[in-house]
Formats: structure tokens, C-alpha cells, sequence
């Protein structure tokens, strides 16, 4: 086949398109669903700009094709805020200037957003190996690790609250 | 003023990388060995897509069909059988990672996981794909090749069953036939006492090994060494398993000096290739180094698991 019918989930609302097979999962994102936060730096799996969810896992959309996903529940970074509001990552990345041209940001909080699901209370050599496979050329990523562990112990100060 | 489409010419669509192919995404794996019998020649087999697809955006392959896996669930599994353990092509490097079943019965390959690329490649990339994509520096290739392990191929007419040393032959090129498709690594579960280590020297972490080494060492009650595995990646076209190196050990109570012993004589009969990155003197010299901490850190852990 040249073209396939997809359906997919894309930060929880769903749609149904018909792609061009090579069409990748982050030109599927930006182009045919105007989903513009995703960004492309390498296209080819190095550089972690295009990261998203899929599924609950932190992948390269630059390294799928938009046919594969049918069926498949997808998180970009067009999911984290609630209108103006910031989450407790993207406001820790305020706080600590996580970002300066903000290139990078996007695949940066995607791929945050997994590692800190999975180990929400992390060392900071942890944090730096978790953001290994993102590229930054602006930060010299400092800001970026003391923004991902202030955003733990934020999320894990809002889980405590919650709890009680 | 006519808009001139980014990423124009072949194909004259927009923002598409990617050459033209057919997408094939097979449900079974018969339909899968039946495709490839059809299309093999002028087929490429999509995996986790973590090495192909950049080729694919580069267009340095431009297959006429690509023949996706990832509708196949029953190419995915982890089993422990028999005393080994048997991995399915398209299982998640991720998974393999995470799976307590590969730490209690292979350590080595638990050691190599978190080595390969970084998480969100592991979350896609497959235990097949890594191998039969054969990087000459990748780290599951000398993960198998250490432990002689065996690799099943299958197509419409049957199944083989490779040895390492059948099935890497080169630079990224394997004894897999167009019409064939890896569909099952199987490991030897290691025996008590087993400690292992896998060690590489990386540019960057996440990076293709400029060396690695794999290292599996088993001792008996009085720590005499009864079986020793070791192989090197990054050091030529296919894993090299350093036999010599490894069969030093056996016998003998390992302390440093035999550490240091095997280091030299596994380096001693590379000739490996220099590039960019590191000469050819450098990638010996590394090899030697890393054997050395690799036999000393599986050493160190036997019998903690």
C-alpha cells in the first residue's frame, strides 16, 4: 500500500486520516494535525527534538511512520500545559531557565515527562543519563537537570497534598 | 511568487524524507515469510526502525517494499526453557532491560542493555533488529557471540539454526537470505556462581562503542575459574570472541595479573580499523584496558546475584 487509513488519540482527542505510508510520525504530528510544538532538529534519531509518547513510552517521531500508528495513543508536548497554565515541569523550566532559544524544549519535557513517571524521585546522575539522548546547544544543560529535579520534588510535594 | 515546497524534488511531496516504497504490515509471521518470499530481493524488513529509518530519511536505502513487523504480536517474548533463554526478534530492547528473567538468568546480556543507544531508542529498537542490522560496534552481537549463543532464522521453507560465527559475516551484513527472517535469539542460562560485566568507552554516552568488551566468568566453591566467555565490539567487521584470552583463565583462582594477562592477549591479534574518532593504536590499546576491568568487575560479581 501507498496510503493508510490511521486512527489515533492525539493528546486525548481523536482522529482519523488517511497518510502517505513514508510519511514520518512527526510530519504527520506538525503538518496534517498542525501539532507545530513537536519539533524536527536531526530527522534522524539523534538529536531527541521530535520526542513524544506513544503508548506511555518516550520515543523518536522522527523514526516512525505516521502508518504505524493506528490504534496507538500518542502525548505530545501540546498536552502538558491546561490553557495558560504551566505544568509543574514547564514551570520548573521557567524557574531554573531550562531554556534559552527553546529548540529543544519540547523533546526535552516529553522525554522528562516519562523518566520522571517512572523514577519520580531521581538522583542527579539519573537525570543527566535520562536526558543523554536529547541534544541542547544553548545551556550547557545545568538548568535543565535543576529544572527536571525541582520538578520532582514539586510533583512529589502536589502527590503528598493530594494524598493527605 | 509560486511557493516552492520544502523537501521538493523526487516524489514532489511536502516535508516527506523518506523514498517512495509499498508498506507491507503483515498480521502472522507466515504472512510475513510469505511476503519476503515474494519480495525479499527488493524488501527491507522494518524492526524498531531505530537504524533503518535514519537510512530511510538519508535515502540511502530506497527498498521497493518495506515489510513491517510491528503487527506481529507473537514475535515478542522473553521465555525461559530448557537452560537458556529464548528472546523473540521483535522483542523491546526496553523490555529485555526490565525483564527480571534476563537478570537472574543471563547477567551479561542485563549488563549490555542499558549500554545500547539511549532509553527512548530502547523503548522502540528490538533484540532482532540490533542483530541483524550487525553494526560492527553494537553491543548485542558480542553479547551473543560471548556466550555462543544461537540465532534462528526461518522462511517458507524452513528453519536454520546459526551460530554467531555463521550468521555475522561482515560489515553490517549477515548470512540472513533475502527470503529469510531472524526470529529468535536463544542464550545459555548462566550457571550459579556467574558474575559478568559488559564495559565500552563511548564519545558520548549513548554512543556506538569505540570498544566494548562482554565478560562472563564462573568460579566453583574455591573460586578456581571453571568457565570463562569473552568477545570485543568496535574492533572489527564482526564481533570477536577472544578465545585465548578467555581460556587463560581457567583453573585458576582470577586475580589482577590474570586480569591484566588476558587484556593482552585478547588485544594482541586485533588489527582493528582507526577513523575519526580513534586510531587504530588507540582501539588495541582500549581493548586490552577494558578486557582487563571487564574480567575484574564479573569477577566481583559472582555470587551477588
Amino acid at each position: 500500500m501507498k496510503e493508510r487509513q490511521i486512527r489515533v488519540v492525539v493528546n486525548g482527542r481523536p482522529y482519523e486520516r488517511t497518510v502517505e505510508v513514508r510519511k514520518t510520525l512527526a510530519d504527520f504530528l506538525r503538518d496534517d494535525l498542525e501539532l507545530t510544538g513537536t519539533h524536527l532538529g536531526c530527522e534522524h534519531g539523534v538529536c531527541g527534538a521530535c520526542t513524544v509518547i506513544v503508548d506511555g513510552a518516550a520515543v523518536r517521531s522522527c523514526l516512525l511512520f505516521a502508518a504505524q500508528m493506528n490504534g496507538r495513543e500518542i502525548r505530545t508536548v501540546e498536552s502538558l500545559a491546561n490553557g495558560d497554565r504551566l505544568n509543574p515541569l514547564q514551570e520548573a523550566f521557567w524557574e531554573h531557565h531550562g531554556l534559552q532559544c527553546g529548540f529543544c524544549t519540547p523533546g526535552f519535557l516529553m522525554t522528562l515527562t516519562q523518566f520522571l513517571q517512572d523514577c519520580p524521585n531521581p538522583t542527579e546522575p539519573q537525570v543527566r543519563e535520562a536526558i543523554a539522548g536529547n541534544l541542547c546547544r544553548c545551556t550547557g544543560y545545568k538548568n535543565i537537570v535543576a529544572a527536571a529535579l525541582a520538578a520532582a520534588d514539586k510533583m512529589a510535594a502536589a502527590s503528598l497534598k493530594t494524598s493527605r | 511568487m509560486q511557493r516552492v515546497p520544502l523537501h521538493a524534488g523526487e516524489g514532489g511531496g511536502l516535508r516527506i524524507k523518506p523514498p517512495r516504497f509499498e508498506y507491507l504490515a503483515p498480521t502472522s509471521l507466515d504472512d510475513a515469510l510469505g511476503l519476503l518470499a515474494d519480495h525479499g530481493e527488493d524488501a527491507k524488513v522494518l524492526a524498531g526502525g531505530q537504524s533503518l529509518v535514519p537510512l530511510l530519511n538519508f535515502r540511502l536505502v530506497r527498498p521497493g517494499f518495506l515489510i513491517d513487523l510491528n503487527e506481529i504480536p507473537d514475535l515478542s517474548y522473553i521465555r525461559s526453557e530448557n537452560g537458556r533463554i529464548a528472546i523473540g526478534a521483535m522483542t523491546r530492547q526496553r523490555a529485555v532491560e526490565m525483564s527480571d528473567v534476563v537478570a537472574d538468568r543471563c547477567p551479561l546480556l542485563a549488563d549490555a542493555m542499558p549500554q545500547i543507544g539511549h532509553f527512548q531508542i530502547r523503548n522502540r529498537g528490538t533484540v532482532g533488529g540490533s542483530l541483524a542490522h550487525a553494526d560492527p560496534a553494537a553491543e548485542l552481537p558480542a553479547v551473543v557471540a560471548a556466550l555462543g549463543g544461537e540465532l534462528v532464522v526461518r522462511s517458507r521453507r524452513g528453519q536454520r539454526t546459526l551460530t554467531p560465527e555463521q550468521f555475522f559475516v561482515a560489515y553490517l551484513t549477515t548470512s540472513v537470505e533475502p527470503a529469510e527472517l531472524l526470529v529468535e535469539v536463544r542464550l545459555p542460562a548462566a550457571p550459579p556462581r556467574t558474575g559478568a560485566a559488559f564495559v565500552e568507552v563511548s564519545r558520548r554516552h549513548g554512543d556506538f562503542a569505540l570498544v566494548g568488551v562482554a565478560a562472563s566468568v564462573t568460579l566453583d566453591e574455591a573460586g578456581v575459574c571453571t568457565g570463562c566467555a569473552i568477545a570485543l565490539t568496535g574492533v572489527g567487521p564482526t564481533p570477536v570472541v577472544a578465545r585465548d584470552a578467555a581460556r587463560g583463565l581457567i583453573g585458576v583462582k582470577p586475580g589482577d595479573d590474570v586480569f591484566v594477562e588476558a587484556g593482552r592477549r585478547a588485544a594482541a591479534p586485533l588489527r582493528p580499523d582507526g577513523d575519526l574518532h580513534a586510531s587504530s593504536e588507540y582501539r588495541k590499546h582500549v581493548a586490552a584496558v577494558l578486557t582487563r576491568r571487564a574480567l575484574a568487575r564479573a569477577v566481583s560479581r559472582v555470587g551477588t546475584r
